[in-house]
């Protein structure tokens, strides 16, 4: 039981952690990252590439292992074909990424920073990907 | 909070928060991915805790990790002796919050799932929904500055 929930619970305590370090936590860092047309912020590519600088690593560590340390396989996505449906869907996200500055981890990450607020915004997210599901039947 | 280099064009930058908290969420999600063998997105992670996605981990693991982003923010936050960002007010949070759950659902994914661990596998996909939701990320905030609209007081 340990061995299968502590991953998770590490891997998001140490998500969270590094959100709120790197700023992500805090829609005026964010905003300004987006605002290159006025006055730039460039924190957020600090954070971007120092993720998917060890990301990177990660998935060269994958490529010899058989299976994961505490799973029996690895259950990874594997389309890649480019769809409207990607594009508008992730279109849709930058606007409201855009308008607030949060992201679906940071908006719940910040719940222990801004409760009030934060809870506002996931719980319209929920209610967003609900709606997507209400729409389409099942995802 | 951590000392270290500056940007001297951008003396608001925190260059080296950044890199350390990019460090973390790669290793965050390093983790995820060696130790379950799955994709630390959280958008997915939050539709599958809440019963919004059938697919993916197990939902306990689901809430496990969704646990831990507060648990993991709120020693940061301590550690920096507290934080006080501004947040939008109610009406553009509903907002930016239908648009950021519509979208991930049919865009597969977020700033985590394909920004961080879909770009560093090279995925096409990830590749272009990460370019697709920076530009309209940009161009949001470039109108709503244009026209004068203030969402952080």
């Amino acid at each position: 039981m340990m061995r299968r929930l502590l991953p998770p619970l590490v891997s998001g305590s140490l998500f969270g952690a590094g959100l709120a370090l790197g700023g992500m936590t805090d829609p005026a860092r964010v905003r300004g990252f987006l605002d290159i047309f006025g006055d730039w912020d460039p924190t957020l590519a600090f954070v971007m590439g120092g993720a998917v600088i060890v990301m990177a690593i990660a998935w060269r560590f994958r490529e010899h292992m058989a299976h994961p340390l505490f799973a029996e396989k690895f259950s990874l996505p594997d389309r890649s074909d480019l769809t409207g449906r990607l594009i508008g869907g992730s279109a849709l996200f930058g606007v409201g990424w855009g308008i607030a500055g949060l992201c679906p981890g940071p908006g719940i990450a910040a719940l222990v920073i801004e409760p009030a607020s934060a809870a506002i915004f996931v719980v319209s997210m929920l209610a967003g990907m609900f709606l997507v599901r209400l729409v389409e039947g099942n995802a | 909070m951590i000392a270290g280099f500056t940007l001297s064009a951008f003396p608001d930058a925190a260059p080296m928060d950044g890199l350390f908290g990019g460090i973390l969420i790669g290793l965050a999600a390093a983790l995820m991915l060696l130790g379950a063998g799955r994709i630390a997105g959280v958008s997915g992670i939050a539709a599958r805790a809440t019963g919004i996605s059938d697919s993916g981990m197990s939902t306990s693991s689901a809430w496990m990790f969704l646990i831990g982003l507060p648990v993991g923010a709120a020693i940061v936050a301590i550690a920096s002796g507290g934080m006080e960002p501004s947040f939008a007010s109610p009406v553009f949070l509903i907002v930016a919050g239908l648009l950021v759950g519509v979208g991930t659902r049919l865009g597969s994914g977020c700033t985590s799932g394909h920004g961080v661990c879909g770009v560093s596998r090279l995925s096409q996909r990830s590749i272009v929904a990460t370019l697709t939701f920076m530009a309209a990320g940009i161009a949001t905030v470039a109108i709503m500055n244009a026209a004068g609209l203030e969402v952080l007081p």
